[in-house]
């Protein structure tokens, strides 16, 4: 369970948002909203413990993220708005070395499983760089499909998807949260989750 | 340690994929360390006292081309914020990326150095000083780079910025394997210059990447 109190984050001397409660259970979603620029991304990179917050603090299974980091790490799946990939890479070398550097290696028949779950059949091992923006925004999303952490953190999982890799994103998501995984993303389309969830609007 | 040799991996396979990057470091050293006897001129006793200087000036710029693509790629594609992220400790990754870039930019020079060495008339006594000189130096300055590459990190006119703190830093790798085979060459003996050389290398294992992650979790921020 992750849980937030009173999180502000500072840019320069403006203030982008400040008092924000969440808590996050096993089976429950997230949906952070807000305007361009109201600061989303800074949110869920402050949850992901990239950058820290200006006031509050994150609980992660009841205890504080700064002791518990390793552990928190090893749970957590974040996707930012850069996919990291490299585009010297095939998608397959690209998902392998992003599992390994997240501490769950892949043998290869489980990241080629994946990819072509994904819709990226045939395109296995072709150099990144020849692959659309949306076909990129898959090979990222495609570890979604190979971990077992049990939190994600998504900044804009949807863009540039076209409409059946958003039904099949949809139905990644749902099944994450019916195994009782947590989720925290922002979108701004309406998406329609099952469970429980609630949605987060951020406002100075 | 899995995502240590992850890392090195995929570096390494970048590295290959983009060998022109790789290339031109190394063009750069042999035309840099030509040009010395081309503008001197034949004398060789002058000549073999500047080589140990002029080798390891060129293989210290020849290394610095190369360093302030060291985290910039990553940084811009959202990798290293997946490896901050890592449960492996980021001093780790960070040290798999030193070690990646000195396989790529400082073992080539070293292997090169003996070939250009000739050029000064070096004996084959001095030019295998100069290789182990090398081989001790040239890890120290991937290292000693890998910190200035994580400050100078999405600064604006970053490159110039690398240099100007990087190479005061490499004084000490200079004086100590330039002086190294000059010492071998008055018949003093290497080993002192070595040894310190071997030290100073110590000592950059242990600290240096534990510095460049400080900076860059700075520069994340």
């Amino acid at each position: 369970m992750l849980q937030a109190h009173g999180l502000a984050c500072v840019r320069g001397d403006r203030r982008l948002f400040s008092g924000v409660d969440l808590a996050v259970a096993p089976g429950q979603w997230l949906q952070v909203e807000g305007a361009n620029g109201a600061g989303k991304t800074s949110l869920l990179r402050i949850l992901a413990g990239l950058s820290p917050a200006a006031e509050g603090h994150i609980e992660w299974e009841g205890r504080p993220v700064a002791e518990v980091r390793d552990d928190f790490h090893a749970r957590l799946l974040y996707l930012g708005h850069a996919p990291a990939i490299k585009d010297d890479l095939s998608a397959l070398e690209n998902l392998q070395t992003s599992a390994a550097v997240g501490g769950r290696p892949l043998d290869e028949a489980t990241a080629l499983a994946a990819l072509r779950r994904i819709g990226l059949k045939g395109r296995e091992d072709l150099p990144s760089r020849v692959l659309s923006q949306g076909q990129k925004r898959r090979v990222a999303l495609a570890r979604l499909l190979c971990g077992q952490a049990r939190l994600w953190i998504l900044d804009e999982p949807f863009v540039a998807l076209d409409v059946g890799a958003v039904d099949m994103l949809c139905g990644i998501l749902n099944e994450h949260i019916g195994r009782g995984g947590m989720l925290i993303f922002t979108s701004h389309q309406a998406v329609q989750l099952q469970g429980n969830g609630a949605r987060l609007e951020l406002t100075r | 340690m899995n995502a240590f040799v992850a890392i090195l991996r995929r570096d390494l396979l970048l590295a290959m994929r983009r060998k022109s990057e790789m290339l031109t470091a190394l063009f750069f050293f042999m035309i840099v360390v030509s040009l010395f006897p081309l503008g001197i001129g034949p004398e060789t006793a002058l000549l073999r006292r500047i080589a140990p200087g002029v080798l390891w000036v060129a293989a210290l710029l020849a290394a610095m081309l190369s360093l302030n693509r060291l985290f910039a790629a990553d940084h811009q594609d959202g990798t290293l914020e997946q490896m901050t992220l890592s449960p492996t400790p980021l001093s780790l990754l960070v040290g798999g990326k030193v070690l990646a870039h000195w396989l790529t930019a400082g073992l080539p020079l070293v292997l090169l150095a003996p070939v250009l060495g000739l050029q000064f008339d070096l004996s084959s006594r001095a030019l295998g000083i100069l290789m182990l000189s090398l081989l001790l130096g040239t890890p120290l300055l991937s290292l000693i780079g890998a910190i200035g590459a994580a400050l100078t990190l999405g600064v604006r006119g970053g490159g110039v910025l690398l240099s100007l703190l990087v190479l005061p830093l490499y004084i000490p790798a200079l004086i100590f394997g330039a002086g190294a085979v000059e010492a071998d060459m008055a018949g003093l003996g290497a080993g002192g210059h070595l040894s310190l050389l071997g030290a100073l290398l110590a000592l950059g294992v242990f600290f240096a990447p534990w510095a460049a992650t400080a900076a860059l979790r700075i520069a994340l921020e």
